[in-house]
């Protein structure tokens, strides 16, 4: 789902410039997720699946209020729900909209190797172009959300495109637009830090005393704590009830780019590379400093 | 054993003008069976393996294209590298003097040749390079065929997928670079070699002086 309107800051398999890094005044974009007020009502379940036109597909009942086991190739966005309890043995339902992260350092854009498959616009939303793409899932493995999904009849991978065309065009995602409760919002990742802060001092002042932000490898969250595998943050956050424990949403605690796509993608590519283009200039160095083993030339002479 | 030039011009063994077959039909059909469908994966694989390659995958086609066939081909060669292994399993067996000539690779790759020891149909750095290409070959087939259908593995273990490409992509550099040097010592350091793999034979004095025991086995000349 590329869009022309936005500017490209980052492209997967692809060497040379991008036109849109360091150049664009575009800010960064965020979706701020409340879990504390989500209802669980699944309006962004269907605005999603309405916007981008997708075929309904069929739900699975596993005894909570969560539609199906996991997001789809063209099932992007989903309530998880879990029933949680706490130390004092009281209940919780906990409801978490999941979806694309947009990390702003995307492991599957690391791990792509399609020129162009995989994009990131300067105000941070990750992009799939299906037809770049191979279909060789190597962004199923980068991502450490479980977020892109194979389609099987058609070879491509999909997921949440963060409504890359609404937003191009000046509009919220449609999953912002739906939410009855305000639960969702969009803006430029300051305004929703703010936003999640103001919200968490309120639940803090009302109780709850581990309310906190979820927003991983944040520079200016953890500004010490960055280390190679970092996505950097996202551009979707949470608030979320307890945030000492975001596995109990389904969150992993500290999400980084798999140690081997790391290896892979960096030393490796680079030695692999090196090393064949020293073999190639090494065997001809070989045959101008030593020559051949010409057994026939002595015959001819003979 | 030093047993004299290997080069040497005396004598009625390796008379002018002989010829010995060094490989059959069969032989070179499946070398290049496997030589092509190689260098094929090769190509694509590197094509994907980083950006600055991925030119190729447009020349063989496009993406999709090359993503559909590295699979299928490489197959392919894993039937022929195991034809070939049938072919030549005897002729692999190592043998003492195999030690030698490892101990003299110095001078074998300086050309130093007078004084190395006999080999057999095959010298020991044949084999060095065939067991390199048969065991990777095997690490190439198990985690190319779990790359190939990433979407049957579960979620739960996509850490080990993560590792089979890291393993995938290192283990075909160990074999691009056994390949530069093989295909440098056929097609150049060593004359008469291609021939052997095209029309099948080299003249007596090619074969006494590169794989004497072979020689002496199959003209029964010393």
């Amino acid at each position: 789902m590329s869009n022309g309107t936005l500017e490209v800051k980052a492209i997967s398999g692809h060497r040379g410039g991008t036109p849109g890094r360091g150049v664009s005044r575009d800010y960064d974009v965020c979706k701020l997720v409340d879990t504390t007020t989500c209802i669980g009502c699944k309006a962004c379940e269907v605005a999603c699946v309405e916007w981008n036109g997708y075929v309904f597909r069929e739900t699975t009942f596993d005894n909570t209020y969560q539609t199906m086991p996991d997001t789809e190739w063209n099932f992007w966005n989903l309530i998880r729900f879990k029933e949680d309890v706490d130390g004092d043995g009281k209940l919780h339902w906990l409801m978490r909209k999941d979806q694309c992260m947009h990390c702003e350092d995307p492991g599957c854009l690391e791990a792509c190797p399609a020129d162009g498959a995989i994009v990131q616009y300067s105000n941070g939303i990750v992009d799939f172009n299906q037809e770049h793409c191979i279909g060789c899932q190597y962004c199923v493995s980068g991502c450490p959300f479980n977020i892109p999904k194979f389609n099987s009849a058609t070879k491509k991978v999909y997921k949440c495109t963060l409504c890359s065309d609404r937003v191009g065009a000046g509009l919220e995602p449609a999953c912002i637009k739906s939410c009855p409760t305000g639960c969702l919002h969009f803006g430029s990742k300051e305004d929703m830090k703010y936003e999640a802060i103001k919200r968490i001092n309120q639940l803090r002042a009302n109780g709850h005393k581990n309310a906190g932000i979820y927003n991983p490898g944040d520079p200016d969250k953890t500004p010490d704590a960055s280390s190679p595998g970092d996505i950097g943050g996202t551009h979707v956050i949470y608030v979320l009830d307890d945030a000492s424990a975001p596995e109990k949403y389904e969150l992993p605690a500290s999400p980084s780019i798999p140690f081997f796509v790391q290896l892979w993608k960096g030393p490796l590519k680079w030695l692999g590379g090196l090393g064949i283009a020293a073999g190639v200039l090494g065997v001809f160095m070989h045959r101008v400093r030593y020559g051949v083993k010409d057994v026939e030339g002595e015959e001819k002479r003979a | 054993m030093s047993t004299g030039s290997i080069t040497h011009t005396a004598g009625s063994a390796a008379a002018s003008g002989e010829r010995v077959v060094r490989y059959t039909f069969a032989e070179r059909a499946v070398h290049w069976i496997n030589a092509l469908s190689y260098t094929y994966c090769m190509l694509t694989g590197l094509a994907l393996f980083t950006p600055f390659l991925y030119w190729i995958a447009a020349v063989l086609g496009g993406g999709p294209t090359v993503r559909f066939w590295h699979p299928w081909v490489g197959l392919v060669y894993v039937v022929a590298i195991l034809w070939m292994q049938s072919k030549w399993k005897a002729d692999m067996e190592p043998i003492p003097q195999d030690q030698q000539w490892n101990q003299n690779l110095k001078n074998y790759i300086e050309n130093k040749d007078e004084g190395a020891p006999a080999q057999g149909r095959f010298n020991a750095g044949q084999k060095t390079f065939w067991k390199v290409m048969f065991w990777c070959t095997f690490i190439l087939l198990v985690t190319g065929i779990v790359m190939w259908f990433p979407e049957m593995m579960p979620r739960g273990l996509h850490w080990l997928l993560t590792l089979f490409v890291f393993i995938h992509s290192a283990t075909a550099l160990i074999t691009i670079a056994a390949f530069i040097i093989h295909v440098y010592m056929s097609v150049w350091m060593t004359p008469g070699s291609m021939q052997a793999m095209t029309d099948g034979t080299v003249s007596g004095r090619w074969a006494r002086a590169h794989h004497r025991l072979w020689y002496e086995r199959i003209t029964g000349r010393k």
